[in-house]
């Protein structure tokens, strides 16, 4: 099926729901294809190919709202399909606010070309794909006679989608991406056996680090595990690394959505223009950015995706509103969904940032917690290693650290010039100062 | 109010003659595959699968030689249709539906312990066989298969339903979540939000191996919800409750909509006076009930055993080890009537058992899947489990809990001097190899001298499967399963289980708090 049929039958949907009783319609067709390639012990441990259609149909009719999805794609099942879905939504509750975005919201056409889709992706074969694994694999056994096992992954994707809504909203979104990466286990004290990931995933094949990087950091990640152990509870100093730094930014993200503002679930409410962090804190939502993993020129509303910020020296400047709880909040759509997160970055690498440490943890590893957005209470399982004039002198684990993201942003007293280009939330390593560790 | 329960008494009588559930009706005798309550031969409903799923044996058979014509040891085909229903409740309006669909094969090649993996979601003669084809290509010879013998495997029925999902429609379910919503507002003028969800699913699953093994089985889901903000002097707490289950309609009762709503409002009210603890290292009472992600992440996933296998496990070489006090046993079950992980069978189609972890102290069993078993060579246990036909089946958990012990609750919180009571727990996460676990502290309150008192919440506590097994000091009587149940993700695949555990007193766990 090519994209321009994948259109057609969009297309006919939209057109067959509004014949049944529909008053709006946004159709969806989406199609991942995936090839993966897992390795370990010299051969392939597993091989696998997928290719995924699903149509996606919201239903608006007179005030009701459904949405439906199905992998049945042939027109007489979606006759039956959209008929029943039709159906029951005429037993829901009328809702005022549901309805499509309003048009101005929708993108004009554009050639924009955000290069997130790698063309050389057509002719990568499995042979290439086993042989990247196979490479991580055995450049990550080779660091160490105290690995048990190497085990890593190579997998590519092409995603194409098109989008189509009854007032006026067509759009087509194929991106590529690949990702490798390996899991190392090593033999440690006491019968432990520490292990460690490391993993990476672009828009181009040749931004992927080269295989070998790939399987020495795991390994020399899982070597630095050695020997760990909590230590004694008490206020430090915390040093997050930047592939970390994400799971505490979705501690300002998940509340800054419409959802949890409207529901009485977000300790940001009210917040705007106000100072939630401290100075040091810029944060940009950026569709923009060429090979952005999360760039785009529409999000999944058909909302036009533009460059904004977010966060402004510590000021909370604005959240993420979807139509819905736009129209229910009356205010403005924003979008609902991230992007790209780009901060201001620092001028010092994680390296420099931890030789200019008295004393504090760096934190590299996350076991469990979570984060409350009602309150802003949060509480995750930790690793990493403690920092002592400039030098790590101990691996820790099994530790938690606890507190408020309300004081905890005003507490980050210096970022990192390090962002994390292997998602899309780019996050640089972060120094908060006082952070409640427990651990003995 | 009066006036839109009237309404919805209307609609639902005058729907009398609507086709029940959304997207499901127009499936192939879904009365007739789905509840197996009926009295017919078993090759009968067998039939009846087939005819849902447009095969035939002389297909599935073809399929089988065409995916080891490369040379692979063994093959099996897991199909699966899968309809999700929706309905949420917000702002009080259920205002919001969802359906899904989903059917295909997946077709898995093994060559010793690797995997040939492919799917397809045209159930024709020729994606089949493509589908076939590239799940082959993990082998690398060629060789003429013989098309195997299929004979029907039979399995026992351990989710017995009244009221299958099909015949339910959309109007039946909207006044049980209008009733939990207005319940909710009932109990506590500070409730100021609440949101409620209910999610069905069916799921037709039929599965052939090259062995010659056929089954089928049918598998009813069901979850129901509601989460409550509360508001008191400008502090505000939301919390929620649940309950998930292999069962039909009948299950939601007015017993269970009470319960889930005087639940959710007390959890939710009861935070108001919570303080956050003391962190550090201390003494934790585990209540029976939602407690059991303990076991799940402690010691269940640990067991499992692709990661022994392969030697990643920090149990991996204690098989008949004592790794407890000989009053702790723990097992895994896919045999519970209507729990959310039981299985008539596995997703592999082998028979599901109570499998002992731990038994009177002592490191008993893995949990098994094909390739394990094969190389453990064992019996497997019923644990080869997947997300859906996209994915290849892993070991899992289905239904882990401790069996009762020999002390009282009372006599255990009695017990502690300075420590901490774990009520309810929200998730959790294990580090295979190193043995370190979390679990994350929604409601509990501390134990000072022997007594229950101020509530704690929105806390990580950390221990090592191993320490914390052997530190358990007392297990009580009063084992309990965690209603909610629950969603265990592994390698990207996520399945329902549940857990659960009798009131149990451990040491040497790392609770979060200030400092």
């Amino acid at each position: 099926m090519k994209l321009t049929e994948m259109t057609e039958l969009a297309q006919w949907a939209m057109q067959y729901a509004l014949k049944t009783g529909a008053d709006q319609s946004a159709v969806s067709i989406s199609r991942p294809r995936t090839i993966e390639v897992e390795f370990r012990s010299g051969r392939i441990e597993k091989l696998k190919e997928s290719t995924i259609r699903t149509l996606g149909i919201s239903i608006y009719a007179d005030q009701r709202y459904s949405s439906h999805s199905t992998s049945d794609l042939s027109k007489d099942s979606l006759k039956k399909f959209i008929a029943e879905a039709i159906r029951s939504t005429k037993y829901l509750d009328k809702d005022k606010f549901r309805s499509l975005p309003e048009p101005k919201y929708y993108p004009k056409k554009s050639d924009t070309d955000l290069k997130i889709y790698d063309s050389g992706y057509e002719n990568i074969t499995t042979a290439e794909r086993v042989k990247i694994a196979a490479e991580i694999e055995s450049a990550a056994t080779a660091q160490s006679d105290r690995i048990i096992s190497a085990t890593s992954w190579y997998s590519d994707e092409r995603f194409e989608k098109v989008l189509l809504h009854s007032n006026g909203f067509s759009g087509e979104h194929r991106a590529g991406s690949f990702s490798a990466g390996a899991m190392v286990t090593v033999r440690g004290d006491n019968n432990a056996r520490p292990e460690a990931w490391f993993h990476a995933e672009t828009r181009f094949r040749k931004d992927l680090p080269r295989p070998e990087q790939i399987g020495k950091e795991a390994a020399a990640r899982a070597l630095r595990r050695i020997g760990q152990a909590k230590i004694e509870s008490g206020r430090y100093d915390m040093l997050v690394e930047n592939r970390i730094a994400g799971r505490l930014i979705s501690t300002l993200i998940k509340a800054m959505k419409g959802r949890a503002l409207q529901q009485k679930s977000s300790y940001l409410e009210a917040m705007l223009g106000k100072k939630i962090a401290s100075d040091k804190l810029t944060v940009i939502d950026d569709p923009t950015i060429e090979k952005g993993l999360g760039s785009r020129l529409f999000d999944g509303e058909g909302l036009t995706a533009h460059k904004r910020t977010v966060i402004e020296a510590g000021v909370l400047k604005s959240y993420y509103i979807d139509n819905y709880y736009g129209k229910k909040l009356g205010t403005e759509p924003t979008s609902g969904s991230v992007s790209n997160l780009v901060l201001d970055n620092g001028s010092l690498s994680l390296e420099e940032m931890v030789k200019s440490a008295k004393k504090a943890i760096l934190v590299t590893g996350l076991l469990g917690g979570n984060f409350n957005s009602t309150t802003g209470d949060f509480s995750y399982g930790i690793s990493g290693s403690l920092i002592e004039n400039g030098e790590r002198v101990k691996p820790v684990s099994a530790m938690n650290i606890s507190g408020n993201a309300k004081q905890l942003w005003h507490s980050l007293a210096e970022l990192g010039n390090d962002p994390y280009v292997y998602s899309s939330w780019r996050c640089p390593s972060m120094l908060f100062e006082k952070v409640s560790f427990s651990g003995i | 109010m009066t006036d839109r329960i009237s309404r919805r008494e209307f609609l639902r009588q005058s729907s009398k003659s609507v086709v029940a559930a959304v997207a499901a009706p127009y499936l192939l005798k879904p009365s007739r595959a789905a509840a197996q309550t009926i009295a017919e031969p078993q090759s009968a409903k067998l039939a009846d699968y087939y005819r849902h799923f447009g095969v035939d044996e002389k297909l599935i058979r073809r399929t089988i030689s065409d995916a080891l014509s490369r040379g692979g040891d063994y093959c099996d085909l897991f199909f699966e249709h899968r309809l999700t229903n929706e309905a949420r409740l917000e702002d009080n309006k259920v205002n919001q539906a969802k359906s899904g669909i989903r059917m295909g094969v997946g077709i898995r090649v093994l060559k010793a312990d690797q995997t040939g993996y492919a799917f397809t979601e045209q159930l024709t003669a020729e994606s089949m066989a493509a589908a076939a084809r590239t799940a082959a290509d993990i082998a690398n010879s060629s060789k003429n298969v013989e098309p195997v013998q299929l004979k029907l495997h039979n399995c026992p029925n351990y989710y017995p339903v009244k009221t299958p999902w099909q015949q339910v429609s959309i109007d039946s379910k909207i006044p049980l979540l209008t009733k939990l919503n207005n319940r909710i507002f009932a109990l506590d003028s500070r409730v100021i939000k609440s949101n409620i969800w209910f999610m069905d699913q069916t799921a037709l699953v039929l599965i052939a191996t090259s062995e010659g093994r056929i089954a089928f089985d049918y598998r009813p889901f069901l979850s129901l919800g509601a989460s409550c903000a509360a508001e008191q002097e400008h502090r505000r707490e939301r919390s929620f409750a649940g309950f998930s289950a292999r069962a039909g309609f009948e299950s939601i009762t007015p017993e269970r909509i009470d319960r889930i709503a005087n639940e959710a409002v007390r959890r939710t009210t009861v935070l108001f006076d919570a303080v956050k603890p003391q962190g550090g290292q201390m003494d934790v009472v585990l209540g029976g009930g939602s407690c059991g992600i303990l076991l799940h992440e402690a010691i269940g996933h640990g067991m499992e055993a692709d990661f022994n296998r392969k030697q990643i496990s920090i149990y991996a070489d204690k098989i008949n080890k004592s790794v407890a006090p000989d009053f702790v046993s723990i097992v895994d079950d896919g045999t519970n009537l209507n729990l959310p992980g039981s299985l008539n069978i596995d997703d592999e189609g082998n028979d599901t058992a109570k499998t002992y972890l731990v038994e009177n102290g002592v490191l008993k069993n893995y949990l098994q899947d094909k390739i394990s078993a094969a190389y453990y060579k064992v019996k497997p246990t019923g644990n080869g489990r997947r997300q859906s036909y996209r994915f290849a089946p892993l070991p899992r958990m289905r239904n882990t809990y401790m069996l009762p012990g020999p002390h009282k609750k009372d006599e255990i919180i009695k017990s502690v001097k300075k420590g901490l009571y774990a009520e309810m727990i929200g998730n959790g996460e294990v580090q295979i190899g190193a043995g370190d676990f979390s679990f994350y502290l929604k409601l509990g309150y501390l134990i000072e001298d022997g007594k229950l008192t101020r509530p704690v919440k929105d806390v990580n506590l950390i221990g090592n499967g191993p320490e914390v097994l052997e530190n358990i000091t007392m297990v009580a009587d009063d084992l309990k399963m965690a209603e909610p149940g629950g969603i265990c993700g592994k390698w990207g695949q996520r399945v329902p289980i549940s857990s659960g555990l009798p009131t149990v007193k451990a040491s040497k766990i790392t609770v979060g708090g200030t400092s």
